[in-house]
């Protein structure tokens, strides 16, 4: 990309390697999302397994 | 003195004191994480210069090389963390590896993938058995043992020694990798940055590669930090101070 004037569509191309050039390239962005959202839905489902398990323990206590 | 710093080891690797600090360090780790990684983005594809070898298609070492250094990295990082687990029984370095895992071999997949994707137009391949890339493939499947170790075995301090006993022995494939390409006769190249030698490589394309390499190091942070979170909160669930907290959010 030395040209003097720069194009989206020669940008894109990649000189003939655009599939495996974006490819790789959106795998990574999908590994960084992924990883990022993981964690977060993981987050919720401890925390509402928490409650409900303190929730448990207070009506077993209520009823004996 | 020893006890004093003994002490000290044991308050700041408490489960509650690491939940409390940790929260307030994913930022920083997480927004300059960000900042680099954009501007190494930017770096890598407008204004590094062409391969004069191969083209535009050397653009996928700004993935490629960052992702399978991490991958080895995250690995070292979750056996040490392991062993001290083993020896000092120091809950909090069990969850660090627990939570690194899952990172590391996502990591060491996306290693592979592109990797496959730069062999197909450079070497006509996407796949072939050498030394590097079966070494890396090793690589992955032992976060895979790992991580099937954890959710197998029931009761979590057995499932922490079995877990970390092979990550600690697999180790020996770390060195196997990296010099992998020495030992073999290889299609992979040969080491271009990490060498007793100058760098062989352009300034412009070194500087997004590092840039990089250190914009996933702060990602991988940010995100263990998050990941190991939620390995102390559930696994001392029952805690008084877990139910206190929790109650809260």
């Amino acid at each position: 990309m030395n040209g003097s004037e720069f194009s989206w569509s020669e940008f894109l191309h990649m000189g003939g390697y655009a599939t495996f050039v974006w490819s790789s390239y959106g795998l990574a962005l999908v590994m960084v999302v992924f990883n990022i959202v993981s964690p977060m839905i993981e987050r919720k489902r401890v925390i509402s397994r928490v409650k409900r398990a303190i929730k448990r323990e207070a009506n077993s206590r209520q009823t004996s | 003195m020893f006890k004093k710093i003994w002490a000290w080891i044991q308050k700041f690797s408490s489960p509650k004191h690491f939940y409390r600090i940790s929260g307030k360090m994913i930022p920083w780790f997480a927004v300059p994480a960000i900042v680099l990684g954009v501007y190494a983005l930017y770096m890598g594809l407008f204004v590094a210069p062409t391969d004069y070898q191969q083209g535009e298609s050397y653009r996928i070492i700004f993935i490629h090389v960052p992702a399978a250094w991490m991958s080895m990295f995250i690995y070292m990082v979750m056996a040490v963390s392991a062993g001290i687990g083993l020896i000092w029984q120091i809950k909090l370095a069990d969850m660090i590896a627990a939570a690194s895992a899952p990172i590391g071999a996502w990591f060491a997949f996306l290693a592979l993938v592109t990797g496959s994707l730069w062999g197909k137009p450079m070497w006509g391949a996407y796949w072939v058995w050498d030394a590097r890339l079966t070494s890396e493939l090793i690589l992955l499947f032992l976060y895979f043992g790992y991580m099937a170790l954890q959710s197998a075995i029931e009761d979590q301090r057995t499932a922490d020694k079995a877990s970390g006993l092979l990550a600690i022995v697999g180790v020996v494939n770390i060195p196997i990798i990296h010099y992998s390409v020495e030992w073999w006769n290889t299609l992979h190249q040969g080491a271009t940055v990490a060498k007793f030698d100058k760098p062989s490589m352009h300034i412009d394309m070194l500087i997004p590669l590092l840039l990089m390499a250190i914009a996933a190091k702060l990602f991988y942070a940010a995100i263990v930090l998050i990941r190991a979170r939620n390995e102390v909160l559930y696994r001392e669930r029952n805690r008084q101070w877990v139910k206190e907290l929790v109650e809260k959010l």
